[in-house]
């Protein structure tokens, strides 16, 4: 029977209501009496020098408040990168400033060089088309081995070159790594492109900034992921403000994926300008703007090898990465190619020998950071390729290839730095393979051919590492924050609790979830439980939400700050009781002595906390709100199996999907039907990266897909329905929870057997086409398909390097 | 500045426009009603979608102006008379058809327009009929869900949770 409340019901979620009414409450909602907005000057080249910027025409026209410009910002802090890399050489990477509005240079489209604050936003807009900014083009650097080329354009002048680092990992591998390829009986290589993508969370971005005279306070309401990290990095590093005369406030967000982590300069803009002119100051981004402002996602070319002995055994794996990191630093773009990624590319595999070796690079384009998955999605599409590429070189299955090669043993130390807590690989395939009625392939492969279509099985295997953390492991590879989460749980007088979690929810539920945990726990309704998040003025401080870790690590602190508001509710219990507190239980809402029929219900301790009458005031204070923060000892390791089976029509290259599967190991589950809904998404967004988006520049550094007419974002009609199952479960050890995360397996996953689907489609019609990078256009798979008959072999496209070519 | 009167969720609303003024700005600026979003500047995404004259508009495809007279049905409109979720209002919660909202307003507005259309569309007309609105968080699978559920249709063939 499913549960109908607690841990492991499907419990609807309670915030839905207001957003299905058009009761939600967005940052572009917010308007405060007053307020100015502001619309930015970017620039439209990828590099250029400002000589000068005229703004005497812009300030004569109605509304205008006042006209910003780096000059302004000469002597404020620019924005910081929040992770420093150490490259194989000991050397820490290069790290150029950031400002907020451009200083002297331009180096991507979309760069801010003036902002105009006005009455209103046309206003704002229609001066800002009168400033003259007299910009020389200079060359740009778009691809990134050109960046790296001797004498190449450089895109900061004050570094050496356009290398940020060059990391190897682990370096001391490097050696026996290099000996098992030499001994290997088989060596098979691949080269890809794990292509370009904007994030594109369907809210745009929008930041108010408030000021407010009579307090000296600033307030900043952004659609952020983490208020307090903004808090933080805004506060600390680039205006200046101390946190405590500042505050930060994520209302209602519309979707992140990591995108809506980083800070960005319109929301230090917003809230330097809200002080500078004594109004508030609102900036709603367009979607035009998104694309150009907007953190990007992926962008790595690489190469991996993978040595098999004799009897197939995976005995080294070798992987060079080119990793663009556009024109700056984002917050957490240097950790996305290494620590996200290289500690990852054992896989679910026991290979002995691994070395990664990422080169990040700076070119003229948006700079580039963490998106859904970030860094996992690219170890486990090059890992799980190259093993689909040597099982067709073998001729053997690829399922039994994966699972001959499985861990299966745990705590399993891999030779990339981490320790795999718990999993069960094989469990997850056999799930896999039962949803994929493999037996029955055969047949539909023959019923699609019958309609003169190719019908092709991709599988792929993943494992991540999310619930980052912990801290202090983090902080010697470079995080500059910690990586803890915090939680205050506040009993009210009438046994109503209020959990204040640094943790932010912009769709994943957690005003439903967590309330599930407490509940649980106490015994109480769900409904006496109420969620507050997003607001660094009644939370304690938190990391917020990204990379699957908001019940992993934020969930653990509200249990652990709940089990204190326990232990002490069974002090005043037992003392209301004149027991041995040893003797209390508590359950079902009420606290017992054992082995009596003494109880009191929990609203009558909670009473008993808040009007201390008969308690013990010696030992006790009264109330009842405790704290945790729980910065985790590991991170956490869900994994899984997936599967995908397509269609390809020979005669245009159309692939469609026909069926996607998943098989998760999530560990312990706390709604089933949220967590399914997280991975239906990541699956969306998994596909739409195999078959649809991509992110591109010309050669001149001008985005060719800037908006929805050029950006293929998948659509209802692109998608069919999945099949997602999450029974396999090995909860992880080191959290109260057992809990591993969810959001971002299904974008991990899915882009392998996508690409592993069509690979085996097209080999089935006699193409021998080894690889075609994402997406997998019809443009792309025709062209594979043809050039495979004539000469061969076939990748549909050279390697395209900063996304560039279509 | 012209002015402009249009009835929105059965009420009068007046208010001053330019003449570029979209009729999603005047709904979100200046009726306040801040239900209907806005997640491009293409009209692609169907986060502005609204009834005129019971019609399914994008409304940022629409001058304020152009909507005078009219009769616009927005989001906040949508529930019954004593407040309580209407059939798809229901069924998006029911089915999970929603993660972070943004999208749903226009998704709601959408579905609700296709089954006045069509009061039983099959998994592949709601497809199709959704193809202008864009969700990036629930790949669309308890959306479709959600919609056929509303039409009293059986869900059972989709996948459970
Ligand atoms: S805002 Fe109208 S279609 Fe996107
Ligand atoms: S629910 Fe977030 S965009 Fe649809």
């Amino acid at each position: 029977m499913p549960k109908d409340s607690g841990i492991g019901a499907s419990s609807k979620r309670r915030e839905d209501v207001r957003f299905l009414t058009g009761a939600g409450n967005y940052t572009d909602d917010i308007n405060i009496r007053g307020q100015a907005y502001v619309h930015f000057l970017r620039s439209d080249v990828a590099h250029g020098k400002i000589n000068g910027i005229d703004t005497n025409a812009a300030e004569a026209m109605p509304g205008v408040v006042r006209i910003f410009t780096g000059k302004d910002f000469e002597g404020i802090g620019g924005l910081p990168c929040g992770w420093q890399v150490t490259d194989r050489h000991g050397e820490v990477m290069q790290e150029p400033p950031h400002p907020v509005l451009a200083q002297g240079k331009v180096r991507h489209v979309g760069d801010p060089i003036a902002a105009v604050v006005a009455d209103t936003a046309e206003q704002a807009r229609d001066a800002v088309e009168a400033i003259e900014v007299d910009l020389e083009e200079l060359p740009a650097v778009i691809n990134m081995k050109e960046a790296l080329k001797e004498g190449a354009t450089k895109v900061h002048d004050d570094l050496t070159s356009n290398l940020c680092y060059d990391w190897g990992f682990v370096e001391e591998n490097k050696g026996a790594v290099e000996e098992a390829i030499q001994n290997a009986a088989h060596v098979t290589t691949l080269e890809l492109v794990n292509n370009r993508l904007v994030a594109n969370p369907m809210e745009p971005r929008v930041a108010v900034g408030d000021f407010e005279r009579g307090t000296g306070n600033s307030t900043l309401y952004t659609t952020s992921q983490n208020p307090h990290v903004i808090r933080l990095l805004m506060g600390a590093f680039v205006l200046g403000i101390p946190e405590h005369k500042l505050r930060v406030v994520a209302p209602d967000v519309g979707g992140g994926f990591g995108t809506k982590i980083f800070h960005y300069a319109e929301e230090a803009f917003c809230t330097f300008a809200a002080k500078a002119i004594n109004r508030p100051v609102k900036w709603t981004s367009s979607r035009s703007e998104a694309f150009i402002s907007d953190a990007h996602g992926r962008d790595h070319v690489t190469k991996i090898e993978l040595a098999l002995d004799a009897d197939n055994n995976f005995t080294a794996v070798r992987t060079e990465t080119h990793a663009n990191m556009g024109a700056y630093l984002s917050t957490f773009a240097p950790s996305v190619p290494t620590w996200l990624h290289g500690v990852l590319m054992a896989g679910n595999y026991k290979t002995p020998n691994i070395y990664v070796n990422v080169k990040a690079v700076f070119t003229n384009t948006v700079p580039v950071d963490a998106y859904r998955g970030a860094g996992r999605p690219e170890a486990t599409y090059q890992l799980e390729r190259v093993i689909d590429k040597a099982a067709r070189e073998l001729g053997v299955d690829p399922i039994a290839l994966r699972r001959q090669n499985f861990i299966t043993e745990f705590p399993y130390d891999t030779p990339v730095a981490v320790t795999y807590d718990t999993g069960d690989y094989g469990a997850t395939m056999d799930k896999l393979e039962e949803m994929a009625d493999i037996a029955g392939f055969a047949e539909r492969r023959r019923q699609s051919e019958a309609k003169g279509k190719l019908r092709g099985l991709g599988i792929n295997c993943y494992i991540e590492a999310c619930g980052i953390a912990p801290s202090n492991l983090v902080g010697q590879l470079g995080a500059r924050a910690g990586l803890y989460e915090s939680a205050t749980v506040r009993v009210n007088a009438t046994g109503g609790l209020v959990v204040m979690t640094g943790s932010h929810s912009h769709g994943q539920g957690h005003e439903t979830a967590f309330p599930q945990v407490i509940a649980e726990m106490i015994g109480i309704d769900e409904s006496m439980i109420e969620i507050v998040h997003g607001d660094t003025a009644n939370t304690p401080m938190g990391m917020g939400t990204y990379g699957s870790r908001s019940l992993a690590v934020g969930g653990s602190a509200m249990v652990r700050a709940a089990e204190k508001v326990i232990n002490k509710a069974k002090k005043i219990a037992a003392h209301l009781m004149e027991a041995s507190d040893a003797d209390i239980e508590l359950k079902d809402g009420a606290f017992s002595v054992a082995g009596t029929d003494k109880s009191v219900a929990w609203g009558d301790v909670c009473l008993a906390a808040y009007v201390p009458h008969n308690y013990p005031l010696e030992d006790l204070e009264p109330g009842l709100e405790e704290t945790a923060f729980y910065d985790p000892s590991n991170f956490t390791y869900p994994s899984g199996a997936y599967a995908c089976e397509v269609e390809v029509d020979p005669d245009t290259g159309k692939v469609t999907i026909e069926r996607m599967m998943a098989a998760d190991d999530f560990g312990n589950v706390v709604n089933p039907m949220i967590v399914s809904g997280q991975v239906h998404g990541g699956l969306a967004q998994g596909i739409g990266q195999a078959l649809l988006e991509n992110c591109v520049y010309d050669e001149n550094g001008q985005l060719l897909s800037a908006s929805y007419m050029d950006y293929a974002m998948p659509r209802a009609s692109d998608l069919p329905n999945f099949e997602v199952d999450h029974s396999c479960a090995t909860p992880c050890t080191h959290n109260p929870l057992g809990v591993k995360g969810c959001g971002e397996a299904g974008a991990i996953g899915s882009p392998p057997s996508v690409v592993n689907a069509v690979i085996d489609a097209l080999n089935s019609g006699g193409k021998d086409v080894p690889h075609i990078d994402m997406p997998m256009s019809p443009a792309r798979v025709w062209a594979a398909m043809n050039r495979a008959s004539a000469t061969g072999h076939g990748t549909a496209e050279g390697r395209s390097l900063g996304g560039a070519s279509g | 500045m012209t002015s402009v009167k249009m009835t929105v969720n059965g009420k009068s609303v007046s208010g001053e426009v330019e003449g570029r003024t979209l009729l999603v700005s005047f709904l979100r600026e200046q009726a306040g009603l801040t239900g209907t979003h806005v997640g491009c500047d293409t009209s692609q995404c169907g986060a502005c979608l609204v009834h005129v004259n019971g019609d399914a508009v994008k409304s940022c495809t629409m001058l304020a102006l152009e909507a005078e007279g009219a009769d616009v049905a927005t989001i906040e409109g949508q529930a019954n008379a004593d407040g309580s979720l209407n059939v798809i209002q229901q069924a998006f919660q029911d089915h999970h058809g929603l993660q972070c909202g943004f999208c749903t307003p226009g998704m709601v507005m959408s579905a609700a327009a296709l089954l006045k259309e069509n009061p039983k569309p099959s998994e592949s007309e709601i497809r199709n009929y959704l193809q202008g609105n864009i969700c990036r968080c629930t790949g669309y699978h308890n959306i479709v869900k959600a919609v056929l559920a509303a039409s009293g249709q059986d869900v059972g063939a989709i996948a459970a949770e």
